[in-house]
Order: C-alpha cells, then sequence, then structure tokens
C-alpha cells in the first residue's frame, strides 16, 4: 500500500492555477477598490460605493466559509451517525475543513471592519445615533448590539476551527496502527463525542445566531424565522458539492481507488436531496410572506421578486432547484462523473448567487444591481484560496484513514 | 398461464446461494427465478435481471398529479368559481404549491404501490403456487425451468453438486388465480400428488 499513489502530491499545474484564481481574486478587489474609491461625490454617494466595496467582500467571504464549514457539518453529521459510507473520501472532506481557519480569519477582519467603521455602512444598526431614534432597532439592541457581535463572531470562527482541528487529529491518530476492538470502541466513543460537541456549536452558530448576525442583520427592520435554516441550506448543498469537485478530482488524477461511483451517487444523492430542502425552505419562506401580505415583511421581497434583483432571484431559483431535480432525478446521471461536475459547479454558482441577493439589495441598493463581474472575480479569489489550502492540507496525511473501524464499510459500500 | 416443469432446490446458506447462481447461469441452465425470505443485495445484478422501470411509472404518475392539481385549482379558482382572497390575483400560482405538492407525492406513492403490487402479483385473494413454503421462513430456493432440452437428471445432479439440499422436479402454476390459502388449497395439492 505505501505507494506514491497513498499520498496526494500536488501536480505543478493545479498549483500555478490555484495561484491565478487567488491573483485574480486580489486583482478584482483592487479594480473594485479604485471603482468605488477613485472619483469623489457627495457624502451618500461616497457612502454607497464605501458600502458597495466591502458588501463584495462581506458576500464572499460568508459564503465561502460556511461552505467550508458545512464540510465540517458533513464529517460531524456522518460520525455522530456512524455513517461508514464517507470514509474511504473522509481525508478529503478533512482536508477542505483546513480552509475554515484560513477563510475564517479573512471573513472575521472583514466582518468586523465593516462593524467599527466610522461610517456605519451595511450594518446601520451599529450606528448609536441610529438606534435611539428607531423604536425596533432599540428593542432588538439587546441581541443587536456591536459587543455581542463581535464576541460571538469571534467565538464562533475559533470554535469551528477547534473542532475541525480536533476531528481531524482524531482521524489522523489511527494511521499508526491498527486499533484493537476495545481501542476501536473507546475510539469510536471519542470521536463521537466530539461530533456531538461540534453539532452543537453548529446549532447555535450556523443554525441560528450567525446567519443572523452576519447577513440578516443587513436589514435589519426586517426577520424571518427560515432565514437560518435557509442559509443553512445553501451552504450545506454548496459544501456537498465541492466534496464532489475534489473526489472527481482526485479520481481523475488516479488517486482515491476505493472511492467508487456508489459513494458519488451518495454524493449525487445528498445534491438532489438538499437542493430540493434548499427550496422547501426557499419557498416556505417567500410563501408565508407573500400570503400575509405585511408591508414590512414584503419590503425584503418587493427589489427581489419583481425590482432589480428579480433576474438573479429567478435564476437562482432555476439553477438552484429547476435544474438539480431535473437533471439529478434519473440515477445514471448521479452516476457519472461528467454530470456531477457539471451540476456541482453550477450549484456551487447558484448559492453563491443566492447569496449574492441575499447581501446586495440592503446593504448598497434595492433599485440596481452593481457590476456583478467584480464580485465574480473576488468569488473566484476565494476559490483559489480553497483550492491551495485543501492541497496542501491534503499532502499532509495519507489518502485514506486505513486503520478506522469502519473503513470496510466504506469499501463494500453499494447502493 | 401454464404448468410447467421445474427442477428446485433448497440453499441454507446465502454464501453457498451466490456461487451456485454463477455456476448454474454459466452452465445455462434457465432459472425460473429464486426465492428468498429476505433481500440479498447484488443478488438481482447475479440473476442478470435488469433494473426495475418502477422509478419511471413513479416520474409518471407525479407528473400526472402535479397537472391535475394544477390543471383542476386553475379551472376552479379562475374559471368555474373565481373567488377573491385577500386581492391576490385569481391565478394565484404560490397559494397552491402546497397542494400540487401534496397531490404530486399522492399520485407518485399510491401510484408507485399499485404498480409494485401488479408487477408482483400481489392482491388479497391473489393465489400463488409455493415451490417450497420455507422460502417465507429460512430457506433459500432455486427453480430451474425445464425446456424441451433440459435433462432432468443432469440437472438433478448439478444442482447437488453446486450445494442444494432435497433436490425435486415439481409441476408448478407459473400464473395466479384468485383463491384463499385457508379454504382453497386444492389446486395447490392436487398438482404435488398429480406428478
Amino acid at each position: 500500500m505505501a505507494s506514491t499513489r497513498d499520498t496526494f502530491q500536488v501536480p505543478k499545474r493545479y498549483n500555478s492555477l490555484a495561484i491565478a484564481l487567488m491573483a485574480i481574486g486580489i486583482i478584482a478587489i483592487i479594480a473594485l477598490y479604485i471603482t468605488t474609491h477613485g472619483s469623489g461625490g457627495t457624502p451618500a454617494e461616497k457612502h454607497q460605493s464605501d458600502a458597495r466595496f466591502w458588501a463584495s467582500l462581506l458576500q464572499n467571504s460568508v459564503y465561502f466559509l460556511l461552505v467550508c464549514n458545512a464540510v465540517i457539518f458533513f464529517i460531524a453529521a456522518t460520525t455522530l451517525a456512524w455513517g461508514g459510507w464517507q470514509m474511504s473520501f473522509r481525508r478529503v472532506s478533512e482536508a477542505i475543513t483546513v480552509c475554515v481557519p484560513v477563510v475564517g480569519t479573512i471573513c472575521g477582519v472583514i466582518l468586523l471592519t465593516i462593524l467599527f467603521s466610522s461610517n456605519h455602512i451595511i450594518y446601520h444598526w451599529s450606528d448609536n445615533n441610529v438606534v435611539a431614534n428607531d423604536a425596533a432597532l432599540d428593542w432588538k439592541s439587546g441581541f443587536l448590539n456591536k459587543g455581542f457581535f463581535a464576541t460571538w463572531t469571534v467565538f464562533t470562527i475559533v470554535a469551528w476551527s477547534l473542532v475541525g482541528w480536533k476531528l481531524r487529529s482524531l482521524s489522523r491518530s489511527t494511521d499508526a496502527g491498527k486499533l484493537t476492538v476495545e481501542e476501536g470502541k473507546r475510539y469510536m466513543w471519542t470521536n463521537t463525542v466530539w461530533a456531538a460537541i461540534y453539532i452543537v456549536i453548529f446549532a447555535l452558530t450556523v443554525m441560528s445566531s450567525i446567519p443572523w448576525f452576519w447577513l440578516m442583520s443587513i436589514d435589519a427592520h426586517w426577520y424571518s424565522t427560515m432565514y437560518s435554516w435557509y442559509t443553512f441550506a445553501s451552504s450545506f448543498v454548496a459544501g456537498i458539492a465541492l466534496i464532489t469537485l475534489f473526489v472527481i478530482y482526485l479520481k481523475n488524477t488516479g488517486y482515491l481507488e476505493f472511492t467508487t461511483k456508489e459513494h458519488l451517487h451518495d454524493l449525487g444523492k445528498f445534491q438532489f436531496a438538499f437542493s430540493i430542502f434548499w427550496t422547501y425552505l426557499w419557498f416556505a419562506q417567500l410563501m408565508l410572506i407573500w400570503y400575509a401580505n405585511i408591508p414590512e415583511e414584503t419590503v425584503y421581497f418587493k427589489p427581489r421578486y419583481f425590482g432589480a434583483y428579480s433576474p438573479i432571484f429567478w435564476m437562482v431559483f432555476m439553477i438552484n432547484f429547476v435544474a438539480p431535480i431535473l437533471i439529478y432525478m434519473s440515477r445514471d446521471s448521479k452516476r457519472n462523473y461528467a454530470t456531477l461536475t457539471f451540476m456541482s459547479m453550477l450549484i456551487l454558482f447558484g448559492h453563491w448567487l443566492d447569496f449574492y441577493q441575499m447581501v446586495f439589495p440592503g446593504s448598497v441598493s434595492p433599485d440596481h444591481v452593481p457590476t456583478i463581474l467584480y464580485d465574480f472575480g473576488v468569488g473566484i479569489g476565494f476559490v483559489g484560496v480553497i483550492l491551495f489550502v485543501t492541497a496542501r492540507a491534503l499532502t499532509k496525511a495519507p489518502m485514506i484513514a486505513k486503520n478506522h473501524p469502519l473503513i470496510k464499510e466504506s469499501l463494500i459500500h453499494h447502493t | 398461464m401454464p404448468v410447467k416443469k421445474f427442477v428446485v432446490g433448497n440453499f441454507d446458506d446465502e454464501a453457498v446461494l451466490f456461487p451456485a447462481v454463477k455456476k448454474v447461469r454459466r452452465a445455462g441452465y434457465k432459472i425460473h427465478d429464486v426465492f428468498t425470505p429476505f433481500p440479498i443485495h447484488g443478488l438481482d445484478k447475479e440473476l442478470g435481471l435488469r433494473d426495475t422501470s418502477l422509478h419511471v411509472a413513479g416520474f409518471i404518475y407525479g407528473i400526472t398529479g402535479t397537472a391535475t392539481a394544477v390543471g383542476f385549482i386553475t379551472w376552479a379558482l379562475t374559471l368555474d368559481w373565481a373567488l377573491n382572497f385577500g386581492g391576490k390575483p385569481y391565478f394565484s400560482l404560490p397559494a397552491w404549491i402546497p397542494i400540487t405538492f401534496e397531490l404530486t407525492v399522492l399520485f407518485a406513492s399510491v401510484g408507485m404501490v399499485l404498480t409494485f403490487c401488479w408487477l408482483c402479483q400481489l392482491a388479497p385473494f391473489v393465489k400463488k403456487d409455493h415451490f417450497n413454503p420455507r422460502s417465507t421462513d429460512d430457506t433459500f430456493v432455486m427453480a430451474l425451468e425445464c425446456t424441451a432440452k433440459t435433462n432432468e437428471q443432469d440437472a438433478i445432479n448439478f444442482l447437488n453438486s453446486v450445494g442444494a439440499k432435497d433436490v425435486s422436479v415439481q409441476y408448478r402454476e407459473t400464473g395466479w388465480w384468485l383463491g384463499r390459502y385457508d379454504k382453497d388449497n386444492m389446486k395447490f395439492e392436487k398438482r404435488e400428488l398429480a406428478h
């Protein structure tokens, strides 16, 4: 087994691609900064162009952080359920989770910069004068205040990174040698406990408070009880798509010989199922507000459903619901590398676009869509970071945890 | 459906059954079916059965359900008896999605269950011949269909050689008929006595 296929070696072309993507990202950020800060204008215009710059960074960093973090959730959930099927490519998921501290640091810096900015862009509730003259914001200020936001953001990113690291190091601790039955039982128990701890943290962060803070507070007067679940569904589908893309890439370069079409089929099923789950939340959030027709709620959907953002809004629906349900419905398409690759990329883009329409109408302007190409460039940069970090992480450990108690279940897995 | 002649072998271990299926098929015998007490993964592939089309039927039923729901609600709420609900347009698609979804699921699930029963010939009072009643308990039963060219004794010897037990030649009705197991089991017994 001690062949070169056992551990990943980063191909030169892969490396240059990752660096090129990161360069595109940096160029896009610089270009965006110049276009938004170059010319003068009234204070109101300056405020808006400043917000446009930071909204782009906010959308991209939050999206890619939540996607990488969803991969930790995938690991924790399957570990907690003692799901053996994913063991053959588990090291790939683990490598992706190394991105959480990296993208998390970037995201944390961006969030805190926006929060403590002197001109109170995007999070207009961060201005004490505004809150003092606004009954609704004043009422929410017990939760929605700078101190809690900052503390909770830092705690969240650190906690995700630490538990992610713990789950990885537990997985790598089996590489030393075969486990006895007693050691195996104890190992499974420790693993389960740490996965459970992560799930609790996840429930308190992604499933509830973090989307409220980072995204929903952009439209501070509006709220939806579906919002956190909706954000979670988005990021989870995209996370599975990311795992699928890495698994297919590694299969095509000759690694992961024990990961077969059966595993990819299951990843395809996950994408299919959670695309439908996303749609369910998308629709539940929309339909109740549409039905009740209360002005302070419908104001959120007006620019999205009818206004400037409606092309994006409906494109998101087409990409994230209509395409998966039609294309992923048949068994063969979930077992086909080409459809899986295409759909995974499409889904990653679709949910990126979804985050775009969540962030921009509230933080920049509900009346016009800014040039999306800049934001796409920034997103490409984050993709580059993920490619770079994941590949580095993959080289650090064997590609398969061959002593894990459940590994055989994965090798004989079939659907 | 006609009565046919079968060579029937019983296995008490699936680890014996799998290689036996492979050998029997390679030897060119026609396997009528294999009856097992529980579903066995991979046996369908070993037997060379094609993938089921049940899901295609399910898709068609589902689409039918969607069309029925959208069609009926549209007709009822815009043409036949248009009502104004809270100032919404008559054609209010978002409000109909839940019902459309429910009807899609209902049509797909009920349709698939009925199709499954039809394909398996399962229904109240539908009666079928058994090769060995213990195939519902602890025995794996393999039935080879005898064609004009089949030499019975060869087939029996072959089944014995691949690990079957109590190999016998049986005449069985391959179709179904209406009857009750507690009252009418004449047909079942007659066949066993007749041959």
